[in-house]
């Protein structure tokens, strides 16, 4: 479950602004919508504060996660030219945009009855038991965060999770230890299915297709 | 069984590259401004006569929508083209395989429905979980620029149509398609009440259409293929073609494979999922078409067929075609209840019945899992998802509504015996 807003926390730094690298990122955006109709870009603006953040999270320590401050918030309404309740009521209404600081790792895991069906309850327990850790909490060291989310848009591969950008499919409650061992340790585990398939095809080889999938090697 | 030469998405699992060369291999971009000389006239009769329906769940047919588009603007109003990729149907994967592995076949697509709805300008609204799928897209649309195939006079057609790749950033309800709009417009995305329709007033109070990933995909090959093909590849003319099918759950094999438009589900998965996992027997319901639509129990798989209609029949949906396989081992009623609960989370919360009927419909589905409820609750429990049903501006209350249906209706007598034994427990 996502945090709330708390417009007064302690964690809330005073100011934000963009760095010359995503203002020219935001002024993009805003370039790709007609003109006067600059509100548009309001979702592309509230991930690029978040990506910024993250990109300062993952240096620091100890590390944090892409989050959007209120001031990145009120920052985003000037730039547009948007009374900033109207970018509070997006950036509050949208799962993706994290309202309070998260762990480096974000670990979204989905529990939808597709991925239920094959076992998101282990793959959950898994992860609660190696961090430490319960749902919507952050390890000490700053370098996880676990939570449940809604149907993922994989469910021919599942279980599965996201963490940060990157989708882990085929997921068994050992692959799940690996892949958090593995970013424990810094490193970046192999993202896409576990279980070596390629994409949604079927594990035991194509059902159609049989000759392309010769010539690309696939079988 | 569809053959691989009538086969439209030749790259579905991504064994070649998804860029702009190796999409023209594949027959995609070849001659566009050809296909574009049908006129829009042209392309809306070859499309109808195609007997295509929208792929995006509601199924309707999309040369009869695209004809909605005004000819000409009165007053100087431009007209867009959405595409809805904001897959986010559970059981539903079909669209990211398209963004990742065939995104060349969608931007032809768009420039050609473009042209058909008079619209110089695609919004494509991919899901915000799908940063790579959107990445890809937004490297294809630069080649394509880069090629000629979009912008000023594109494909050499005459026409210039531009294409802006849009990240959502996570909520169920923007594929909804006035909700997609709102959100487009940089607003929460909460559902406007119809009319006026989007091809009316949709996008900044512009005519607008807003189709699905697949639909606007596989239109360049009924162009280019012929209206005849497509028709005769379905069930019938009204259940025409190919269709991309997403199975998930208990099977052997899940994938997602195209197959014709009316498969029988049993032969789905015996044929491309290996059978279901310990055998057909050991099969309890299928949902059909995503997580919307309701269940049904094995006597009706044995012999229905994967369209609109047939579906329709017993009482489900085609939908997005995401079928989830339940064995006999699932706990039936959390399945649903976990259903009740993605409901409750992605409810817009604007209409009343639906924001609060479906934490309502999650609650009491929460003690029909452990059985610490009445018999007679089963029957309010169906008032509560009547009260939802038909009284909210979206469809997303039907959609909260209907698992519980079906769940009612084919699965009351374990809904029963679980209320029995935790009384019996209790005692």
């Amino acid at each position: 479950m996502k945090k709330k807003f708390e417009i007064d926390a302690d964690y809330q730094p005073a100011t934000f602004a963009f760095t010359e690298k995503y203002k020219k990122k935001a002024q993009e955006a805003i370039n790709l919508y007609p003109k006067g109709r600059q509100q548009s870009a309001v979702m592309p603006l509230l991930d690029l504060a978040q990506r910024q953040v993250g990109e300062e999270g993952a240096k620091a320590n100890p590390p944090y996660g892409g989050w959007i401050p209120r001031a990145a918030m009120d920052y985003i309404a000037l730039m547009l030219d948007m009374p900033p309740i109207k970018v509070y009521e997006v950036a509050t209404f949208y799962s993706m945009y994290n309202l309070a600081p998260v762990g480096k790792n974000l670990i979204q895991l989905c529990t939808t009855t597709p991925c239920w069906l094959c076992g998101s309850d282990e793959i959950v327990k898994t992860c609660k038991d190696q961090l430490g850790i319960g749902l919507d909490e952050t390890t000490k060291d700053g370098k996880f965060t676990i939570m449940e989310v809604e149907c993922l848009g994989a469910c021919v591969n599942a279980p599965m999770i996201q963490i940060n950008d990157d989708f882990y499919e085929d997921l068994t409650p050992g692959t799940m230890k690996e892949i958090l061992e593995t970013l424990a340790n810094g490193m970046k585990p192999k993202v896409g299915s576990q279980k070596g398939r390629k994409g949604s095809m079927a594990l035991s080889g194509p059902t159609t297709l049989k000759e392309k999938a010769k010539k690309a090697g696939v079988v | 069984m569809l053959d691989d030469k009538d086969r439209i998405f030749t790259n579905i699992y991504g064994w070649e590259s998804f860029s702009l060369k190796a999409a023209q291999k594949r027959g995609d971009w070849d001659n566009t401004k050809d296909l574009i000389a049908k006129g829009r006239d042209g392309i809306i009769a070859e499309i109808k006569a195609s007997g295509l329906r929208g792929r995006g769940g509601a199924g309707f047919p999309t040369g009869l929508k695209w004809s909605f588009m005004p000819k000409e603007s009165p007053d100087g109003r431009p007209s867009y083209l959405v595409i809805n990729a904001d897959e986010s149907e559970p059981g539903t994967c079909k669209d990211r395989e398209i963004l990742r592995h065939d995104p060349h076949k969608l931007l032809e697509g768009a420039l050609i429905a473009g042209f058909a709805m008079g619209a110089h300008t695609a919004f494509i609204y991919v899901r915000g979980e799908f940063f790579h799928e959107s990445s890809e897209l937004m490297k294809a649309v630069e080649e394509a620029y880069d090629a000629g195939l979009l912008g000023k006079n594109a494909a050499g057609s005459g026409w210039d149509f531009d294409v802006v790749v849009h990240r959502g950033a996570g909520a169920y309800i923007c594929g909804e398609e006035t909700a997609l709009i709102e959100s487009l417009e940089g607003k929460k995305g909460q559902p406007r009440n119809k009319p006026p329709f989007p091809a009316m007033a949709g996008l900044y109070s512009c005519p607008t259409t807003v189709n699905n990933v697949e639909t606007i995909a596989v239109a360049p090959t009924i162009l280019r293929r012929g209206a005849g093909w497509f028709a005769k590849l379905g069930l019938n003319e009204k259940n025409a073609g190919t269709k991309l099918f997403c199975i998930s759950g208990h099977v052997n094999q899940p994938c997602n494979v195209e197959e014709v438009m009316g498969i029988p589900l049993r032969e789905l998965l015996e044929k491309h999922c290996g059978g279901v996992r310990g055998g057909w027997d050991n099969l309890l319901a299928v949902i059909p078409g995503g997580s919307s639509t309701p269940m049904i129990p094995k006597d009706i798989c044995e012999t229905v067929n994967m369209d609109f209609d047939s579906l329709r029949e017993v009482g489900t949906g085609l939908g997005t075609a995401g079928v989830i396989v339940m064995d006999k081992s699932t706990d039936v009623i959390k399945a649903i209840a976990r259903l009740s609960r993605f409901y409750m989370h992605e409810s817009c919360g604007q209409c009343t019945p639906c924001r609060e009927g479906t934490g309502w419909l999650w609650r009491v589905m929460t003690r029909m899992v452990e059985g610490r409820a009445s018999v007679e609750e089963i029957d309010q429990l169906y008032e509560i998802t009547k009260e939802i049903e038909g009284h909210t501006i979206c469809a997303l209350g039907d959609a909260a509504a209907w698992p519980v249906q079906g769940l009612i209706k084919h699965f009351r007598p374990e809904m029963e015996r679980r209320i029995m034994e935790y009384r019996k427990r209790a005692a």
